[in-house]
C-alpha cells in the first residue's frame, strides 16, 4: 500500500500548458497517474498536445468542482508559485506537491503560516522537490518512474537525484518501495522528515524506512529523536555533504554549514544514537538497509 | 547575494536606520578627498578608515583604523588601500582592498549585537540581540548561548514594538535608548522584509554618550531567488569579490563551487553532487569541485560545465556521475563529446550513466572514439577516478 497518494488520487496539474508542466504531465499519464484536470489562468478549454482528453480550467475551484480532484502538482514559475499553492489549498485540495525551484524564501514563510492558519489539514510537499510516488499506482512529480518497484520500503529524502540513486539500489537489492517522498531542499518547506516518517510508521504496508538527509538545518536531528521515541520499524539513512566546506551553499538553498551548525558529522551521530543504520558511502544505501532487515 | 558595508548602510539609511556619516571611495585619492568632507559634516576630527571587502574580521586583520587627525587618516588610507587583507573568512591568500569607507568617529558608550535571519526550524524570521557586541556571534552562541536573546516574527502581524521593548530592557537599556532601539528595529525589520534579505546583521550596534543608537557595521545578504524583484540591488553586485569560475558557471545556470582537490566532478542534482564528493573522499581521493548541472541542462550547458572543470589546473581526473531523471543521459553524452572535441582531453575521464535514455547515452560515448573509462555504478566510477590520480 502507500501513504498520501495511490490509486484513489485524482490529480490537477497547475501550469499544464507550460512546457515543463506538459512534458511531465505526459510522463505521469504514461505511468498511470489519474490526471483529471489542468489549471492555467486564462487558458480555459485549451488543448495540450498528447493530453487532449484532459480539460484545462481557469481556476482550481472550477477544476475541483468539475472533476472531484483531491491532489495537485505545481509547475508554475517562481514569481507565481506561492499564489498557486494557496489557490490549490483554498479550493480544498488535500495534497499539494510543489515542484517549482527558486521560490523566494519570504513567499514560502507566508505560505507556510497561511496554510497552517486557514487549511491546517492540507499537506504540502516541496517546493523544489522531485515529488511523491507510490510505485505501480501514482507518480506525482519529475522522477523517472521505471526505476521504482512496488514494495514495502518507505523512502523520504531532501535530495532529488539522490532519491533516484537509493530507489535504484533498493530495487536492485529486491526491495520495492511503498511510497517515496522527496521533501525538497529549500529552507522553508511543507512536510519535513518527521511528518513523513510518522506516516510511514503508521502505514501497515511499510515495513522499513530509508531517509536521505543533507548538511544544513536540524531536521535530521529532529527525525532521529522522533524515531528513537516512536519507531520500531528498521530505519537506515544517508547524509550527503560529509566533505562539504563550511560557509558554502551546496546547490540547495538549505544546504549550508553555518556557524558550525548543520554538519554531516553531527547528524550522523544523532542518527546512530537513535539506532539508525547510517550508510558509510552513497553506494551502500541499498545494502545497508538490506543488512538490517 | 552579498553587498559591501557602505552599500548596506546606504540601504539601511533609506529605511531610517541611523548610521554614522560616511563617504565611500574606490581609489586612494577619492578616500583622501573624503577625509575633510566627513570631518566637516560630522563636526569631529576623528575619522575611521574601513576596508570594504565581503568578509568579516576586518578589524583584527588590520583593515579598520581609527584616526584622530586628517594626517593619520591619510596615512591609514595609504596603508589599507590596495593591501592584501587576511581575515578568518578570506582564506590565507586574503583579499585585495579596492574600496574604502571613510566614516565619522563616535563616542561609543556600549556595543551590542543585532541580527536577523530565517529560522528553518520555525519557518519564520528570528531577530537576535546580545550585549556581546563586536564579538564573533558564533563564538557567543557556542560558549554563552544564554547571552543571545531571540524574538520570532509572526508573518501575519509582522514585527511588533513590544518585541523591541522586550529586547531593549533585557539588554539593560533605559527609557530613551529603548525608544531609540524600537525605532531602529522597526526600520531594520521593514528593510529585511521589503528587500527580501536573507541575513541582516549589525555588529556592533552602538549607543553613544549622547544617547543615540547607531549601526556601526552592516552585513546585508539577499535571497538570490528574490533578486528578480530588486533589479536595482543587482547593480551593487561586486564581481571582483566572487570566484571567476563561479561567475562563469552562473551564466549557464550551473551551480559550481571550487574546492582544493584533484578530481573534477560533474553531476546532476545537488544531493547527488555532494554524495559524489563524499564517495571520492571515501575511496581516498579529494574532489576538485562541486558541480550540479541541474535538471534542465542542455548539451551547450554540459559543454560549458566540462570546460569550467578542465580549466582548473589542479584537476588530474574527471568523474561524470549522472542519474538521469528530467536530465537525459544522451544530452549529457552529447555535451561531453562536444566539449572534448572542442577543448581536448588531457586527463582521464570516468563516466557513470544511469536513468532516462541510458542506453542511447552509453552508445553515443561508445561510438565517439574518445578514450572514456566507463563505470558500472557510483562506487566503481569513484574508485576508477581515484585510482588514476594515484
Amino acid at each position: 500500500m502507500s501513504v498520501l497518494v495511490g490509486k484513489g488520487t485524482k490529480l490537477i496539474v497547475q501550469g499544464m500548458t507550460g512546457s515543463a508542466g506538459a512534458f511531465h504531465a505526459r510522463q505521469m499519464v504514461e505511468y498511470g497517474t489519474d490526471i483529471v484536470a489542468g489549471v492555467t489562468p486564462g487558458k480555459k478549454g485549451a488543448e495540450v498536445e498528447g493530453l487532449e482528453r484532459i480539460p484545462v480550467f481557469d481556476t482550481c475551484v472550477d477544476a475541483v468542482r468539475e472533476t472531484g480532484a483531491n491532489a495537485s502538482v505545481v509547475y508554475v514559475p517562481p514569481p507565481f508559485a506561492a499564489d498557486a499553492i494557496v489557490e490549490a489549498a483554498a479550493a480544498g485540495i488535500g495534497v499539494i506537491v510543489a515542484i517549482t525551484e527558486g521560490i523566494p524564501a519570504h513567499d514560502m514563510i507566508k505560505v507556510k503560516a497561511g496554510l497552517a492558519m486557514d487549511y491546517p489539514s492540507t499537506v504540502l510537499i516541496g517546493p523544489n522537490c522531485p515529488g511523491i510516488i507510490t510505485p505501480g499506482q501514482c507518480k506525482i512529480g519529475i522522477m523517472p518512474g521505471y526505476i521504482h518497484e512496488p514494495g514495502d520500503v518507505g523512502v523520504v529524502s531532501r535530495s532529488g537525484t539522490l532519491t533516484y540513486e537509493v530507489v535504484h539500489q533498493l530495487t536492485t537489492h529486491g526491495l520495492g518501495q511503498s511510497t517515496a517522498i522527496g521533501i525538497g531542499g529549500d529552507p522553508v518547506k511543507g512536510m519535513d522528515f518527521v511528518e513523513c516518517i510518522e506516516r510511514f510508521n503508521e502505514d501497515a504496508n511499510t515495513r522499513a524506512i530509508f531517509m536521505i538527509g543533507e548538511i544544513g538545518g536540524s531536521s535530521e536531528e529532529e527525525a532521529a529523536a522522533y524515531i528513537k521515541a516512536n519507531v520500531k520499524k528498521p530505519v537506515a539513512a544517508f547524509i550527503a555533504g560529509q566533505t562539504a566546506p563550511p560557509g558554502k551553499r551546496m546547490g540547495h538553498a538549505g544546504a549550508i554549514i553555518s556557524g558550525g551548525k548543520g554538519t554531516a558529522a553531527a547528524k550522523i551521530e544523532a542518527l546512530e544514537a537513535a539506532g539508525i543504520a547510517v550508510a558509510a558511502s552513497p553506494a551502500e544505501m541499498g545494502s545497508t538497509l538490506k543488512s538490517i532487515l | 547575494m552579498k553587498i559591501h558595508e557602505y552599500q548596506g548602510k546606504e540601504l539601511l539609511a533609506r529605511y531610517g536606520v541611523p548610521v554614522p556619516i560616511g563617504i565611500s571611495a574606490q581609489s586612494a585619492d577619492e578616500a583622501i578627498a573624503a577625509i575633510p568632507q566627513v570631518q566637516k559634516k560630522s563636526g569631529v576630527d576623528t575619522v575611521v578608515v574601513k576596508a570594504q571587502i565581503h568578509a568579516g574580521g576586518r578589524g583584527k586583520g588590520g583593515g579598520v583604523k581609527v584616526c584622530k587627525t586628517a594626517k593619520d587618516a591619510e596615512k591609514a588610507v595609504g596603508d589599507v588601500f590596495g593591501m592584501q587583507l587576511v581575515t578568518h573568512q578570506t582564506g590565507p591568500e586574503g583579499k585585495k582592498v579596492q574600496r574604502l569607507l571613510i566614516e565619522q568617529g563616535l563616542d561609543i558608550e556600549h556595543e551590542y549585537y543585532v541580527g536577523m535571519t530565517l529560522d528553518r526550524a520555525t519557518g519564520r524570521v528570528t531577530v537576535m540581540a546580545s550585549t556581546e557586541g563586536g564579538m564573533e556571534i558564533e563564538e557567543v552562541a557556542a560558549k554563552t548561548p544564554e547571552k543571545i536573546l531571540k524574538e520570532s516574527i509572526n508573518p501575519a502581524v509582522g514585527w511588533q514594538d513590544h518585541q523591541a521593548r522586550r529586547l531593549g530592557f533585557a539588554l539593560g537599556l533605559e527609557g530613551k535608548e529603548v525608544r531609540a532601539l524600537g525605532k531602529f528595529l522597526h526600520a531594520l525589520t521593514t528593510c529585511y522584509w521589503e528587500m527580501d534579505c536573507s541575513l541582516l546583521e549589525i555588529n556592533p550596534l552602538v549607543t553613544t554618550t549622547d544617547g543615540r543608537v547607531l549601526a556601526l557595521d552592516a552585513k546585508v545578504n539577499f535571497d538570490d531567488n528574490a533578486l528578480y524583484r530588486h533589479k536595482d540591488i543587482e547593480e551593487w553586485r561586486d564581481l571582483s569579490e566572487e570566484d571567476p569560475a563561479e561567475i562563469e558557471a552562473k551564466k549557464y545556470d550551473l551551480s559550481y563551487i571550487k574546492l582544493d582537490g584533484t578530481i573534477g566532478c560533474m553531476v546532476n542534482g545537488a544531493g547527488l553532487a555532494m554524495a559524489t564528493m563524499d564517495i571520492i573522499k571515501h575511496y581516498g581521493g579529494e574532489p576538485a569541485n562541486f558541480l550540479d548541472v541541474g535538471g534542465g541542462a542542455t548539451t551547450e550547458k554540459v559543454t560549458e560545465a566540462f570546460k569550467i572543470i578542465t580549466r582548473d589546473p589542479n584537476v588530474k581526473s574527471i568523474f561524470v556521475n549522472i542519474f538521469g531523471g528530467i536530465m537525459k543521459c544522451d544530452t549529457i553524452a552529447n555535451g561531453v563529446v562536444a566539449a572534448v572535441k572542442e577543448v581536448g582531453l588531457e586527463v582521464p575521464l570516468v563516466v557513470r550513466l544511469e536513468g532516462t535514455n541510458v542506453e542511447t547515452g552509453r552508445s553515443i560515448l561508445g561510438q565517439s572514439g574518445l578514450e572514456i573509462v566507463t563505470a558500472a555504478d557510483m562506487a566503481d566510477g569513484a574508485k576508477k577516478a581515484v585510482e588514476v590520480v594515484k
